[in-house]
């Protein structure tokens, strides 16, 4: 009966908003990372407080594992709701342990199904809200993770709350523990766990997209942040707000988006930082604050981070919908540089670099990511951020100082007003060297040219794709943004040596590479979460051949490994 | 007009007999009284005649979009406190484009000086009704005359309780230079609207209709009443002209920063702490 044994489990806790699930989830990936264990973690949800019906996957495992499984080993429902909800990614192999009203209740009967009366035993302990806790026993217990370690965790977590309720957690972990050792020694799991744990990842950070790039925007030296909430970018002003006063950081939730931006703008101007926090939503008001910075030739770094549109579309959901809109956003042409992050370190050291390129080019600065990215986190071992340096641009100005002034580059000296002498005049308007407005065809072409000589300076700087594979590929895959390691995963199963990956980073300018890349390919595959391919078009300009085939996904959800792979094999088999 | 280190040799675009170029003269003169260096001062503006303002004297200047300069300047002053911030535009760009930005500045009670010329139409775009139009006014849109209640500033700030309101009249050149530097050296956001006459687009309210149609309050008023204020604020057949309203008790917005409580520097001065970095850093293992 017993199966071989496991080193890469999948393990889903499914219940409403505000039952505390964000919770358990911490906990339980901290403290298995803590143990040992590779863990990743991504989480989706409502667009609600209360109710409804959340889900977080979380992978242990005893290699680096860091995309999104449809399958699920153990699923803990904690309401009646949950095995509906997560339905379609329940086989036989899944163990379900929960309350038997949320088993018996479900119309599913397949799987595993281990009744336990988790409340009751809570309420014996002393509250039903421990409920929850002692499932995070059972988990770790089924794990063998280390006791200790989450019994660390509980003591940190609930300090605040005294003694009675660190000793009710401690009881329900080790409650959770006892029914997890009673499950596989009666060999109720019908399988073996068996994950590998690994010393090294004891010690390692453990981070979501989230902190990656408020961590970033800390390194990079950003000191004037201004957002408005909305999801799923608010967890990074929140962020930054909690550690504002430590590293001397203004943190202004502003009245709405186009304050936001013109903030930025003015606080830029002066010589800060400046970082913007948003979603697609946000950053359509800000167009025409993004085309100021434009013209006015300002340091700013955006991140906006994506969910389904158009319009207020899925709130909580995730998409790569908005790379148009960020491309194009402003009225007339100017130069701008997007990062699309498809890691969590790239998410720390792209964020991290903005604020520098964005001082030394004076040109807009996008993180571009979404809901899946900043919702998702795993272990890593280095953020390689001892070596990151900030970079200061500006100049102190003399009393000839002009703020505009043409140059060989394109790149004017960057002056501020309150360093040196002289005066710093930034326009809207079409401006001359010293930014008085002009109506002059030939100043107006000279500043056209100026700021177009950036892009060409921007192109020698922009970061390649990077390639995983191996020479005298057959079939190439493109990916950028978020996507990348489900992808990656993807292509690994397919256990294939003639299929290669080129991830995009930096999808804006394209790195000129990607033409030959896709010359010495038979055929080019381009995943993308959106409806109308959108970095398609920016890679086919640039390479002067058409992809032959895009999977293109538009659910409001992410991509998994498994669905990526029939997809692919699909194609890959002509079908 | 006495010449002044403010002066800017730059060709002027208004129009012969505009407000606007004695309320150039008020600046001016009022900065150099007060002993205030121009590059010390950032001058914010933004879209309209008035937002041309910076382009015709001599300062540090940020000419923004329609209607986002009370932002801006919001931005400046938050980042280096050292600068004396002055944001200047018209009733369109402040009452109509800018309306949320003027509410949540008078919020913030950022320490700048804003001052709004109000002509009671849109000159730029060629003679429009503006927020501030008096009803019943006839324009080539507004063809059977303005019926949407006129916007009133000082009314607002004051029910917003803003911490320095005022009116002034830009015919009255001595006056508004006083009113003028009161505002300059209030801590606070310190709103003036300065009737300000368009001579080719307003024929009703005209110098001669502002004269007519206003008065000055004497030293029995109590600006420290905020009811009495509001009040005189609301009045229109003839509008009270002087500081109408103060608010002493609201801190200025870049006093409430947590960060400027222990270290006045502005941003551009700051370094990141890379131990503490390090140590947080360290949170994640």
């Amino acid at each position: 009966m017993v199966e071989d044994s496991i080193n890469d489990i999948s393990i889903v806790l499914c219940g409403a908003a505000g039952q505390g699930i964000q919770t358990v989830e911490a906990l339980l990936t901290k403290s298995l990372k803590k143990s040992g264990y590779n863990v990743f973690a991504s989480r989706e949800y409502m667009s609600r407080v209360r109710g409804g019906v959340n889900s977080t996957s979380i992978r242990v495992s005893s290699k680096s594992v860091r995309a999104y499984l449809e399958r699920i080993d153990i699923l803990i429902p904690l309401n009646e709701e949950a095995i509906p909800h997560v339905n379609k990614r329940i086989s036989s192999q899944t163990i379900i342990i929960g309350e038997s009203k949320y088993i018996k209740g479900s119309p599913v009967t397949k799987g595993i199904n281990i009744e336990v009366p988790f409340t009751e035993i809570a309420q014996k302990i002393g509250n039903k809200i421990l409920a929850n806790i002692i499932s995070l026993g059972v988990i770790c217990g089924i794990l063998k993770a280390e006791k200790s370690v989450l019994q660390d965790a509980i003591v940190k977590i609930f300090k605040k709350k005294g003694q009675t309720i660190i000793d009710e957690n401690l009881d329900a972990i080790n409650k959770g523990y006892e029914i997890a050792t009673e499950l596989i020694d009666n060999k109720k799991l019908q399988r073996n766990f068996n994950i590998e744990k690994t010393s090294e990842v004891e010690n390692q950070y453990i981070f979501d997209g989230r902190e990656a790039v408020a961590l970033g925007a800390i390194a990079g030296g950003a000191n004037f942040v201004t957002f408005y909430p909305m999801a799923p970018s608010t967890g990074v002003g929140t962020f930054l707000a909690q550690h504002g006063l430590e590293f001397s950081i203004i943190v202004d939730q502003s009245e709405d988006e186009i304050s936001v931006i013109n903030k930025a703008i003015g606080a830029s101007y002066a010589g800060a930082r400046a970082f913007v926090s948003t979603s697609g939503g946000g950053f359509s008001l800000m167009c025409e604050g993004i085309s100021c910075v434009g013209m006015m030739e300002l340091p700013i770094v955006v991140l906006v981070g994506s969910r389904p549109g158009p319009a207020t579309g899925m709130p909580t959901r995730t998409a790569q919908e908005d790379l148009e809109l960020v491309l194009y956003a402003g009225a007339g042409y100017f130069p701008r540089i997007i990062f699309a992050p498809g890691t969590i370190e790239d998410a720390f050291k792209l964020t991290q670099n903005a604020f520098n390129l964005t001082q030394e080019y004076q040109v807009p600065v996008f993180i571009l990511t979404d809901q899946y990215l900043i919702d998702s986190y795993y272990n890593t071992p280095t953020l390689n951020h001892e070596t990151l340096e900030i970079k200061k641009f500006f100049v102190k100005t003399d009393k000839n100082y002009e703020r505009y002034r043409f140059t060989e580059s394109g790149i004017s000296p960057f002056g501020i007003p309150g360093y040196g002498d002289g005066l710093v005049d930034a326009d809207s308007h079409t401006h001359t060297e010293e930014g008085d407005i002009t109506e002059d065809p030939e100043i107006r072409a000279k500043t056209v040219e100026k700021r177009f000589k950036k892009l060409e300076l921007i192109k020698k700087i922009t970061i390649p794709p990077e390639f995983i594979g191996r020479e005298g590929y057959k079939t190439l895959i493109i990916a950028w943004g978020s996507n990348y390691y489900i992808i990656k995963e993807a292509i690994e199963n397919l256990n294939r040596n003639d299929v290669a990956l080129l991830y995009f980073k930096q999808v804006y300018p394209i790195h000129s590479s990607v033409k030959n890349y896709i010359e010495k390919a038979e055929q080019t595959i381009i995943i993308e979460n959106n409806p109308n391919a959108q970095l398609t078009k920016l890679i086919e300009l640039e390479s002067h051949r058409a992809v032959d085939f895009k999977i293109l996904r538009y659910t409001g959800y992410t991509f998994s490994v498994e669905e990526l792979l029939d997809s692919i094999k699909n194609i890959l088999e002509g079908i | 007009m006495k010449s002044s280190i403010y002066d800017r040799n730059a060709e002027n675009s208004w129009c012969p007999g505009c407000g606007n170029h004695s309320a150039l003269r008020i600046l001016k003169e009022s900065l150099t009284e007060l002993n205030i260096k121009p590059h010390e001062v950032v001058l914010v503006s933004g879209i309209g005649q008035a937002g041309k303002f910076p382009h015709f004297m001599t300062s540090q200047s940020f000419n923004g979009l329609h209607g986002r300069y009370l932002s801006n300047a919001l931005g400046i002053k938050a980042s280096n406190p050292d600068l004396k911030v002055i944001a200047v535009s018209g009733d369109g760009c402040t009452y109509s484009e800018g309306g949320n930005h003027f509410i949540h500045t008078i919020r913030y009670n950022p320490n700048i000086v804003n001052i709004v010329h109000n002509n009671q139409v849109y000159g730029l775009t060629k003679g429009q009704a503006s927020p501030t139009s008096q009803l019943g006014m006839v324009t080539k849109v507004q063809v059977s005359g303005v019926f949407n209640e006129p916007f009133n500033g000082p009314a607002i700030a004051i029910a917003q309780n803003a911490s320095f309101v005022a009116r002034a009249f830009v015919g009255d050149i001595e006056e508004t230079k006083e009113i003028l530097k009161k505002a300059i050296k209030h801590e606070g956001y310190a709103l003036i609207d300065l009737f300000c006459p368009c001579v080719s687009f307003n024929r009703i309210n005209t110098f001669k209709w502002c004269k007519e149609h206003t008065f000055y309050l004497d030293d029995s008023h109590d600006p420290f009443d905020r009811a009495n204020a509001f009040k005189l604020a609301i009045q229109s057949d003839r509008y009270p002209l002087g500081v109408l309203y103060i608010n002493p008790n609201r801190r200025p917005y870049e006093e409430n920063i947590g960060i400027y409580r222990t270290d006045k520097s502005p941003l551009f001065k700051r370094e990141l702490d890379k131990n503490k970095f390090n140590q947080l850093l360290e949170t994640f293992r």
